[in-house]
């Protein structure tokens, strides 16, 4: 392929104690892909994604993104280099206004944050970019409600435009529709193809919703037990008989 | 043609719009010694309208102490309880300055403007408010470098003993040439110009100009994009890395900004009192913010005023019904306030749920009495 790979993992390996989570993996994301990680329960996919965020350190092996080695970046440093990520856990700031938790991810990324004496309201461009976000994400008419109050879909909403108003050149989806009713899905699928493809950026996701990953991803990655099991694109690995063991499951295994 | 980005700013009408409660309150503060001298007579430098000035002295310079705790401990929701060191730090170094190098400078040096006005006493006043600013600033940054890698408990315990070492050091018997040690500095040589003594009316609008640019300075900062990245990693810390922000660095300005005004407040308090003693850097002094934020309501900056005044008046109040026994009293009260106010007066206020019976049912329980759903 003439692409290159916008990130790579070489041997990551993360021991917590005894327990290895993520054991010798390698993986490489092409530039301008879907790329989705999925696995059983306890695969290590999170942890995965938080060596690849720089959540976490890991125990030993190397991260690379566009060549640069980032295995000792804190996550701060990964952001403003153009990695963003979402979280499986609804991660946002309970006690803001929804327009406020956007906007705090517009201003992270401009040249504002030190102008102690000036108001956050007059950076205009600020709240301009964060009503574009509030938009895309679909929360439009719910910009100053206290986002602990939101109902959960609403919530995952949210937490992607946190993401997605930094606008991250890599996406890190942490199972974005974690706790949604199957109707709220495909809005969901929309917004993400709609980055992903329209604004040519990369994505990792990491996803249980068979169906989903099948439908939007480029390459998938399986891992079973903190190591990767297969990885191929989605017809490769419906149609590969370990994987359908370990994970898939009696309905892909009849069906192939 | 690009659109100007100044059509959307906040008109300076708006912000006083927004400010018009204490806006109001300055205005009555300022009235304040006239009128006490039109209902009893009695001159503005002397008498009961002298000793309402001075409770209210003492009231603003608490109050920017205060709101000085809060940015800490309400907006950045960082529990320190070293905030003392910042207000002895600046009370001893203005009465240090004062007593010992001021008058070796004024022996030595004649400063005149053109006119022929001697400004010697200024010059000095305006460094050692100076210095009293750099060496809050300087406890500061050593608060945040020692404690940044501590959280939650381990970092409270860790300011405590920082100030803890900073109030035995105002008690060496080492410095005592220089501290007074365990007497402290009395009778510090202000410049006469401002003798709150005699001059009562001047350092009372010394005192309110204080509060009052304290205030705004402060509410202003909390306002402003790098307040906003504070309250936010008071909400979520991990969630600010991932989106690019440092907490640490966000940490050290509060940290910063908020020693700065503690120490303007530690040097106020020395010139109020002419005097630094080492019970301003104790533990108690810390205490008594910690009060007067919770009582007015962390995170609102015109709680913590509220609160200081409340205090101030209750200690003066309960004081003279009886007598050294008072704290028991206001203990009494403070638990109470509380139960009924769980967000302080202004928070619960905000909140609008100042709940009777929710307070009731929390007092029940602190009795021990089980609450009605299990019984």
């Amino acid at each position: 392929m003439s692409q290159e790979n916008i990130l790579e993992a070489h041997n990551l390996r993360k021991a917590f104690g005894g327990l290895v989570a993520v054991d010798d993996v390698s993986i490489h994301i092409q530039e301008k892909t879907m790329h989705a990680i999925i696995g059983p329960n306890g695969a290590g996919k999170t942890t995965l994604f938080n060596l690849l965020s720089g959540t976490m350190p890991p125990t030993s092996g190397q991260v690379f993104y566009h060549g640069r080695d980032i295995t000792h970046l804190p996550p701060q440093r990964r952001a403003h280099l153009g990695i963003g990520r979402s979280f499986q856990i609804t991660n946002i700031f309970p006690n803001l206004t929804v327009l406020e938790n956007i906007r705090l991810a517009t201003q992270a990324m401009g040249k504002h944050n030190f102008r102690l004496l000036h108001l956050a309201e007059n950076y205009s461009e600020y709240i301009e970019k964060a009503e574009a976000v509030i938009e895309q994400v679909g929360l439009t008419g719910r910009e100053l409600i206290i986002v602990r109050n939101l109902p959960h879909g609403e919530k995952r909403k949210l937490e992607l435009g946190i993401m997605l108003a930094c606008d991250p050149e890599l996406l890190l989806f942490d199972e974005p529709t974690a706790g949604m009713s199957s109707e709220q899905v495909p809005e969901l699928i929309q917004i993400i193809n709609k980055v992903v493809k329209e604004k040519g950026r990369t994505a990792i996701l990491v996803e249980h919703r068979m169906d989903m990953v099948m439908q939007i991803s480029d390459k998938i990655t399986v891992m079973s037990q903190g190591t990767i099991l297969a990885e191929g694109s989605p017809h490769e690995i419906a149609n590969n008989r370990q994987v359908q063991k370990a994970y898939l499951g009696d309905l892909y295994g009849e069906l192939a | 043609m690009p659109e100007p980005t100044s059509t959307k700013k906040i008109s300076f009408r708006k912000i006083i719009r927004r400010e018009s409660g204490f806006l109001v309150l300055t205005v009555l503060l300022g009235l304040f010694p006239f009128v006490m001298n039109l209902i009893t007579g009695s001159g503005l430098n002397d008498g009961i309208t002298k000793y309402w000035q001075g409770q209210l002295i003492a009231f603003f310079i608490m109050a920017v102490l205060a709101m000085s705790y809060d940015l800490l401990i309400g907006y950045a929701g960082i529990l320190s309880f070293g905030h003392a060191a910042f207000f002895g730090g600046g009370a001893y170094t203005m009465a240090l300055l004062l007593t010992h190098w001021g008058p070796t400078f004024a022996s030595r040096y004649r400063i005149t403007i053109p006119g022929g006005t001697d400004i010697t006493t200024l010059i000095i006043f305006i460094a050692s408010l100076l210095a009293s600013a750099v060496v809050a600033l300087l406890i500061g940054a050593l608060f945040s470098a020692t404690s940044a890698r501590l959280k939650g408990a381990y970092f409270a315990m860790l300011t405590l003993a920082l100030a803890e070492a900073i109030h035995i050091l105002a008690k060496a018997t080492d410095f005592v040439q220089w501290t007074g040690a365990d007497e402290g500095l009395h009778g510090v040589p202000i410049p006469a110009w401002l003798n709150p003594t005699q001059f009562r009316l001047r350092f009372y609008f010394i005192a309110l100009a204080f509060l009052v640019i304290s205030y705004f300075v402060i509410r202003r900062f909390t306002n402003s994009p790098t307040g906003r990245v504070i309250v936010a990693t008071r909400e979520n810390e991990d969630r600010m890395r991932m989106i690019g922000y440092n907490p640490a660095t966000y940490r050290t300005i509060t940290f910063l900004t908020a020693s700065l005004f503690a120490g303007l407040a530690g040097a106020m308090y020395s010139l109020w009192n002419m005097s630094a003693t080492p019970s301003m850097t104790s533990a108690v002094t810390t205490v008594n913010m910690l009060i007067m934020v919770i009582l007015g309501g962390m995170g609102t900056l015109i709680g913590p005023i509220i609160g200081a005044g409340l205090m101030q008046t209750l200690s003066q109040f309960l004081y003279n019904f009886f007598g050294a026994r008072w704290p028991l009293v206001f203990g009494l009260i403070f638990i109470f306030i509380v139960l009924f106010f769980p967000y302080g007066i202004v928070g619960t206020w905000r909140l609008k749920q100042p709940d009777l019976k929710a307070g009731w049912e929390r007092f029940r329980r602190l009795l021990g009495s089980k609450p009605p759903e299990q019984q």
